[in-house]
């Protein structure tokens, strides 16, 4: 039988081994690694200090912060969800989690709302943008394990670099769409009365776009807490290695308590930053609402990592 | 026709080509093609084409047309939202339409406010941010803010609502907000694009009455954006009537009612109020009367047979001591040979030239002739009954 290869062949793997290891690494590596710096300033700074507060003063501090932005029943469902977390033995692993987690989506937001900005404001860089930001979401984040190993070697950043690629379409993308969902008339109104883009910006699109940048956000966070089991194979430390670990030595337990862990800090994550683009008027959800979502967020979470 | 040094907005012979090729157009508009015919030949659409006009100071110049017309493409261009193709618009001078952007936000700061069809308010910003905002972007400080803010809420008598959200307010409610952000600008030219459309029937004359009661202490120069005929006639000074973006006439309501220059605008103008557009002067007949001291119930008569008339105004001097009518003069003259004092009807009607006709109805029932005088009393001409309905009949078409 015929078949298109018996005329030709290509040889892409080798191609690509060729670019990568014969000219990327060799060439590139120390401007990959010199990228690392601010990263690793970060995660370091956060990771010190997550695990140096005591365990009591982190929790109510999380459970004030639940309180006055998504209501009574996150909050008692943050001081429950912490309490067992330390109860199940995984403090520390939760706080590196949590630092790896707040590094990655620092990042995101302070690359993404930019580039949406950019985006909203030029439909040619729009254009080019979309494909990219399509290929970060489809790839299989496996594929860029690889390069990422290579060029960064692995620890805890090169995890948060892979986790950054996983996690920035969203913002960009919601950062985009908010800015260009600003009512065209609200637009007008601001040009008419003499503002600058900037002025613009700050004062009408930016403030009018929050809530969708807010929703773009709340899905990066989610994306940066699925990547943790992924960023664990290239040695990240935190839950997601607790997972793998589970996984490497058949511990079924093991790995259920690291899943839990993750899921819990999920959905108190989740709760809080989605009542962060809410209206200031509307925030009411009783600790009912909140057990009551809890399986259909958790079932969320899943379908995600999947 | 106006004083050259009073004009703040002046067109002069702008075009605005929507689309890829404006160029090919706009030749292709010169050779006298039609918008359609050049839609299908290029893909552009034309939106306004060679509109030109002179907007004095203090005055409210409305345009009225349908939507597509290119109504609100014009008003856009006035403030640089949209560039025009070709053409100037001078602003106090300057051109919008060809400077730098520099320049065009400074007209937009100091000169020209606007205000929009649904009402276009910062929904994140209370009411007295909204009314402020062209302040903010000055660089104005925030106690000045809040001081001219409150003047121009206060104006459009929503004081009490300095700290509401617009969406707490009712649609007029809005516009006047939109109304008092115009206005806290301090700027002298006011962009209205179509500002009571989206409001009540009832609430919308509210509102135009209002718009008049303030123009009457602010005289701004007001360009007014409506497709309704009768909003153009009870505001505008003048009217330019627009179709397929161009300007059909322009002139003041009673030349546009009483000489329509085509069929398109004589269709708008019939079935509109007339006896709300026309005055007591434009219908009154020269002014003829008697005169107490020369005239006797005979010449009298004789000067009433000759004019046709069947009363005659007595005055004395610049004042108005009644009126005779044919009737009456008559009899007392067979009765007793009477002087025209005993045939005098003291009880008359009477009405200043800028009366509007709907107003001379009941003045009409007495069969008298109504006496139009000037502010001092003095008769400035007569309308006779039968005219003031005569004017309201709409022209048939020929």
């Amino acid at each position: 039988m015929f078949s298109p290869s018996d005329i030709l062949t290509i040889p892409l793997a080798d191609w690509v081994n060729s670019l990568v290891r014969d000219w990327l690494v060799p060439n590139f590596r120390p401007f990959f690694r010199s990228l690392q710096w601010p990263i690793t300033q970060v995660l370091n700074g956060l990771d010190g200090f997550l695990n140096a507060v005591p365990m009591l003063l982190f929790t109510a501090v999380l459970a004030f912060i639940a309180w006055r932005t998504a209501g009574r029943g996150v909050a008692i469902f943050t001081l429950i969800a912490l309490a067992f977390i330390d109860m199940i033995g995984l403090w520390p692993e939760t706080m590196t989690t949590l630092s790896m987690v707040i590094t990655s989506v620092l990042f995101c937001t302070v690359i993404g709302i930019p580039v949406g900005i950019l985006a909203a404001g030029s439909d040619r860089f729009q254009a080019v943008l979309r494909p990219v930001l399509d290929i970060m979401q489809t790839i299989p984040s496996f594929v860029y394990l690889v390069p990422i190993v290579m060029l960064f070697g692995v620890g805890m950043v090169p995890g948060i670099i892979a986790t950054i690629i996983f996690a920035l379409p969203p913002i960009v993308r919601l950062t985009n769409l908010g800015i260009r969902n600003v009512r065209e008339d609200l637009v007008e109104a601001a040009q008419s009365f003499g503002s600058t883009r900037w002025q613009m910006l700050w004062d009408v699109q930016f403030p009018l776009a929050l809530r969708t940048i807010m929703a773009g956000l709340n899905q990066t966070l989610m994306l940066a807490l699925s990547m943790v089991v992924i960023a664990a194979l290239i040695g990240a430390g935190g839950l997601g290695l607790t997972v793998f670990t589970g996984l490497g030595r058949l511990d079924v337990g093991g790995a259920t308590a690291g899943g839990v862990g993750i899921v819990l800090l999920a959905i108190i994550l989740d709760r809080i930053t989605q009542s962060l683009g809410e209206p200031a008027r509307m925030k009411k959800t009783s600790l009912r609402a909140t057990f009551a979502n809890l399986f259909s967020s958790a079932r969320a979470t899943r379908a995600k990592e999947a | 026709m106006q004083d050259r040094t009073n004009i703040k907005v002046e067109a002069r012979s702008i075009f605005k080509v929507f689309g890829q090729k404006p160029d090919e157009a706009l030749g292709l508009l010169r050779d006298g093609q039609t918008k359609e015919e050049i839609f299908a030949a290029t893909g552009n659409t034309i939106g306004v084409q060679d509109a030109s006009f002179e907007v004095g100071e203090g005055q409210i110049f409305v345009v009225m047309g349908l939507s597509g017309s290119g109504k609100s493409t014009l008003v856009r261009m006035i403030n640089g939202l949209i560039a025009p193709t070709s053409g100037q618009m001078l602003i106090d001078g300057t051109d919008v339409a060809n400077c730098a952007p520099k320049v065009l936000r400074d007209v937009r700061r100091s000169k020209i406010a606007m205000v929009f069809q649904h009402f276009a308010l910062f929904p994140h910003m209370t009411v007295a941010d909204n009314v402020s905002y062209g302040l903010k972007i000055k660089g104005i400080g925030a106690d000045e803010r809040r001081r001219k803010a409150e003047e121009a809420l206060a104006q459009v008598s929503l004081g009490a609502y300095a700290d509401s959200y617009p969406d707490e307010l009712s649609g007029g409610m809005q516009q006047r907000v939109g109304l008092a952000r115009g206005l806290a600008s301090e700027a002298e030219i006011l962009l209205m694009d179509e500002p009571f459309s989206a409001l009540d029937p009832l609430i919308r004359r509210d509102m135009q009455e209002e718009l008049l009661e303030l123009q009457r202490s602010l005289k701004k120069t007001i360009i007014f954006i409506t497709h309704d005929l009768n909003e153009a006639l009870i505001l505008g000074d003048r009217i330019a009537i627009m179709k397929d973006g161009r300007f059909v006439q322009v002139g003041t309501a009673e030349e546009i009612v009483d000489r329509p220059a085509d069929d398109y605008v004589a269709a708008f103008t019939s079935d509109i109020d007339r006896s709300r557009v026309f005055t007591a002067g434009s219908v009154a007949a020269p002014a003829e009367a008697l005169d107490i001291r020369t005239d006797t119930a005979e010449t009298a008569i004789a000067r009433m047979e000759a004019l046709g008339r069947d009363a005659l105004h007595v005055t004395e001097g610049d004042a108005i001591l009644g009126i005779v009518a044919y009737r009456d003069l008559s009899a007392s003259l067979r009765e007793n040979g009477g002087a025209l004092q005993d045939a005098l009807v003291t009880d008359f009607p009477k009405v200043g030239r800028t009366t509007q006709l709907f107003e001379l109805y009941p003045l009409a029932e007495s069969g008298l002739p109504i006496a139009v005088t000037d502010r001092k009393g003095k008769l400035m001409g007569v309308v006779a009954p039968q005219d003031v309905f005569a004017k309201l009949a709409t022209p048939v078409a020929a």
